[in-house]
């Protein structure tokens, strides 16, 4: 039960004297607060790598990105949040069946993705970036790097709650819930859409 | 003293005893003591290396410590004093009043509670392994690239850039915890405006925590790839840019600076009000400047690198910023001198300390302001000037807030009161032996000496001040000793407290001491601020207290002879989050695997471990339910 | 289970819709930098191409224009004190 007092705020009042309190805007409120620091933490590394985007010493600069490539890979990132938000919208009905198949496809996309990066890490390392080329490598690979590994838990995240799904575990009051890893898979997209644009799509 | 009839012993501390149910603990309080306990700890060592380093420079050319040993002493010095004595303590306390303070049974997440908690005890010991395994951090507590980034033969400020960063984890899992049990657990009729002002201040420290820490996380993950992995963002020779990791670290630097005060100028605010007798001056003000402190702290960073050449741009516009935070600042000492002015003051130790704190910050503050012009800044710049300022904020404001935390609410965590005349002694040889330690490093920087240097020579004129700042140290480490005394001899036999022995205004007043792990019998309903106070006195026509007759049933008429029955027992039907051993677990492996990133190439080893059991850790903790079916 | 009933919560239809905008929004943006007549406006385009898919992923799969503004609120105090502050961090550190 919430209540808005006179001056209008919310505020949570307890049903029960029991001091138990609602765990969904908790939990909630938790995960976007979270975000906001996450927020901070790539704002620090963009942040980076604008700074060295044209220090590349005498090694290869943002002439070595292949758009075309990449631009399939976020395309692929950004359907993937449109799965996982349909999985969210089918949980909410308990379809479980549904929901399992549209979060298996999001740690599909997502894992394309990781697929895909690797792939051009490795062309890039063979044409001369490498991490300890220039600053201009080293922001780049420390960027995508760490929001990759946020892709990959996120795919663990989603591989779990299927594994859940599929045991009849996945219950929406625990921490590990459809709607908090979904906020935190759109969140990993969006990070991407800023990347995308600002460190590849800028530069060109 | 607002002692009713013959108070029993007070009971042990809910939750049983044994060193398993300490470290499965998922309750506020004992997370609080666990964090104060262990502060309290750091303190000592960390003053123990600051008597090492007094002595080095007692005279000139000192030879008590090679300058290996001083570079290691004063990083950890200053490293264990900010991360790992003063912001614990404040954890301590906001672990343990803010739920009870706006009327909470716990935090939001328990179990997350006390994960920081152990990240930050095992991140603390392995830091501190260090000094065992090839030396401690020695680049000083900033850790400026590119000197940081230098010496690679040996790990010591790998130690440094992993253990923040592991701290730094903790600190943001607390902000979350924090900010999400304010947001949404508080009593009936808390309203936002209606919760005390250290609960206020803990919220701002959280937001500051939470958005500071990343930038400076980013920046020590930077230098630890320049160190381990060839990267260069901060090698000048390859084009990257020193600077770079100064701004990333004084963006984070300079709001720690506020997160280390705010809590305590939250206590000051609480101990003025009771021990004057009169409400706090100006509640809105006091909560609004301390939020403008925490907003406009986050533009001021540059002001620690007005000699670095940023231009007159960049310094005339964090000059200005600096000058700005002192208004709200100022707010502030008015409206504490408001509080007291025309009180009944009773000068008990919790209320010497709150009136040390506003003279000693004062003081801090001061210097503060010279710093803020730029020309001034540039001859004080790494002198013994900043050293001093500093300390007259960290340690004659931080630490004499928090010495007045622990003498208010020592009754309430023990239900005993600790001794009144050592408490006297306590602040006075405090007071004495702080001003003769730092008072003096205002002058000995105007005539030049600079800091983080292991020795002087003869002749400069510094001598006498050294010397002089040197018998402060050991002043200050007497009463110290008698604080320590104070605390055990009062654990054991202090006088009875009750619940309520100052004639307090806030909810904490309202429950036994100790209190009970529930807190509330009964969830309190609030009907305005310093909703307790009121509840006992109304005011005459001619605005005299007058004692309201105590009101029968609810959460603010605890009958203390019931409090140990079991028939009777008020918490049947309230249902606790179960003790459980994830939290430390997950901490575990993750200090591990942060053990293992130093060491590297060996560390690998370490890392697959530490990574295997935080994993362990983290699914046990999300799949096992919050409340276990008995 | 969470939150009470909302008003105007997407359904699977508008999801889908939102993400074809998206696409379309993406294949606009891969081809910005490539049309030569767009150069001197290459740069706030893109910026604001992002900013448009940005929100559209934050509000509607995210949800956050539906939600309670206490979300929106701790969520964009990190996303704009980032914009800001990193901006007098590079502002200073000569990067333009």
């Amino acid at each position: 039960m919430t209540a808005v007092d006179a001056a209008g705020e919310f505020r949570k009042v307890n049903d029960d004297d029991t001091g138990e309190h609602d765990v969904g805007p908790v939990r909630k409120t938790a995960m976007w607060v979270f975000l906001g620091s996450e927020a901070i933490f790539f704002g620090a590394m963009i942040a980076t790598f604008l700074l060295y985007r044209n220090t590349t010493n005498d090694g290869p600069g943002s002439e070595i990105f292949d758009i075309p490539f990449t631009s399939a890979s976020s395309f692929v990132l950004l359907m993937s949040s449109l799965t996982m938000v349909l999985g969210h919208h089918a949980y909410e009905r308990r379809d479980m069946r549904q929901t399992r198949i549209w979060l298996s496809a999001t740690a599909l996309l997502g894992a394309t993705f990781l697929a895909g990066q690797i792939f051009e890490f490795t062309e890039f390392i063979h044409e001369g970036l490498k991490a300890s080329t220039s600053p201009f490598g080293s922001a780049f690979y420390m960027l995508t790097s760490i929001h990759g590994a946020h892709v990959a838990i996120g795919v663990t995240l989603l591989l779990a709650m299927v594994i859940l799904a599929f045991q009849g575990r996945l219950f929406p009051d625990r921490g590990l819930n459809v709607e908090l890893v979904g906020l935190y898979w759109h969140f990993v997209d969006i990070v991407w859409i800023v990347i995308f644009t600002v460190v590849y799509l800028l530069q060109v | 003293m607002a002692v009713t009839t013959e108070p029993q012993a007070p009971s042990r501390i809910p939750g049983g005893s044994g060193v398993w149910s300490w470290l499965t603990t998922v309750d506020h309080k004992r997370i609080g003591l666990l964090y104060g306990t262990t502060a309290l700890v750091f303190f000592i060592v960390a003053g123990l290396e600051a008597l090492l380093i007094r002595s080095q420079l007692a005279g000139p050319d000192g030879d008590v410590l090679s300058a290996e040993a001083y570079n290691q002493l004063f990083t950890m010095h200053g490293l264990t004093m900010v991360f790992l004595v003063i912001m614990p303590v404040a954890a301590a306390f906001t672990n343990y009043f803010l739920p009870i303070m706006i009327g909470a049974r716990d935090v939001a997440f328990p179990r997350l509670n006390a994960f920081s908690y152990w990240l930050f005890l095992f991140s603390g010991v392995m830091i501190y392994s260090s000094f065992f395994l090839g030396g401690a951090p020695d680049g000083s507590w900033v850790g400026y690239a590119p000197l940081s980034e230098q010496i690679t033969e040996t790990v010591r400020m790998d130690f440094w850039a992993i253990g923040l960063n592991l701290l730094g984890i903790a600190s943001i899992a607390s902000s979350v915890n924090f900010i999400s049990t304010v947001f949404t657990m508080r009593a009936p009729g808390m309203t936002l405006l209606r919760m005390p002002v250290f609960v206020w201040m803990s919220l701002v420290v959280s937001f500051l925590l939470l958005f500071s820490l990343p930038a400076v996380s980013i920046g020590l993950f930077q230098l630890y790839f320049d160190r381990n992995f060839g990267t260069l963002f901060y090698v000048a020779q390859a084009s990257g840019d020193p600077l770079l990791w100064q701004h990333l670290f004084w963006v984070f630097g300079h709001p720690e600076v506020y997160v280390l005060i705010l809590p305590a100028m939250g206590i000051v605010s609480e101990v003025l009000p009771v021990f004057s007798r009169k409400p706090l001056f100006g509640y809105p003000f006091i909560v609004f400047s301390g939020a403008a402190i925490g907003f406009v702290g986050f533009g001021v960073w540059a002001h620690h690198m007005f000699t670095s050449g940023m231009g007159p741009v960049a310094e005339a516009g964090f000059a200005i910023a600096t000058m700005i935070i002192a208004v709200p600042t100022g707010v502030k000492i008015f409206n504490w001198i408001g509080t007291t002015w025309g009180g009944r003051l009773r000068m008990d130790t919790p209320m010497l300390f709150s009136l040390g704190f506003i003279a000693m910050f004062v003081i801090g503050g001061l210097s503060g302001v010279t710093h803020a012009v730029v020309p001034a800044d540039t001859q004080q710049h790494d002198s013994y000037y900043v050293v001093a300022h500093f300390h007259y904020v960290l340690f004659g404001g931080a630490v004499f807030g928090y010495v007045a935390g622990a003498y208010y609410w020592f009754p309430k965590w023990t239900g005993r009161m600790l001794d009144e005349r050592i408490g006297k002694w306590h602040f006075w040889i405090m007071l004495i032996g702080f001003n003769l330690a730092f008072g003096p490093m205002h002058i000995l920087g105007l005539n030049g000496m600079p800091r983080r240097t292991y020795r002087y020579p003869d002749g400069l004129g510094w001598e006498f001040w050294n010397a002089m700042a040197t018998i402060g140290s050991f002043i200050i480490a007497v009463s110290i000793l008698l604080f320590i005394y104070n605390i055990i001899k009062s654990k054991r036999s202090g006088a009875i407290a009750g619940p309520d022995p100052w004639d307090g205004r806030t909810l904490e007043w309202t429950i036994p001491s100790p209190p009970p792990e529930y807190n509330f019998a009964e969830v309190p309903k609030v009907n305005s601020l310093d909703d307790y106070w009121h509840r006992k006195y109304a005011e005459d026509e001619e605005g005299r207290l007058v004692k309201m007759e105590p009101v029968s049933g609810g959460a603010l008429a605890v009958d203390e002879a019931k409090t140990g029955g079991e028939d009777d027992d008020p918490a049947s039907g309230i249902h606790l989050p179960s003790p459980s051993y994830y939290p430390a677990l997950s901490a575990l492996g993750i200090v591990i695997t942060g053990f293992g990133l130093v060491m590297l190439p060996v560390g690998w080893f370490f890392v697959g471990v530490g990574a295997v059991v935080m994993m362990w850790g983290l699914f046990g903790w999300s799949l096992e339910p919050v409340v276990k079916e008995h | 289970m969470a939150e009470a009933a909302h008003t105007g919560s997407p359904t699977p239809k508008l999801y889908w819709m939102i993400a074809l905008v998206l696409a379309v929004l993406t294949a606009i943006e891969v081809s910005v930098p490539y049309i030569d007549a767009l150069d001197s406006v290459t740069v706030p385009l893109l910026l604001l191409l992002g900013a448009i898919k940005f929100l559209m992923v934050v509000g509607f799969f995210m949800h956050l224009k539906f939600d309670r503004p206490i979300y929106r609120n701790l969520f964009f105090i990190g996303v704009i004190g980032a914009l800001i502050i990193f901006s007098v961090v590079l502002l200073a550190l000569q990067a333009f």
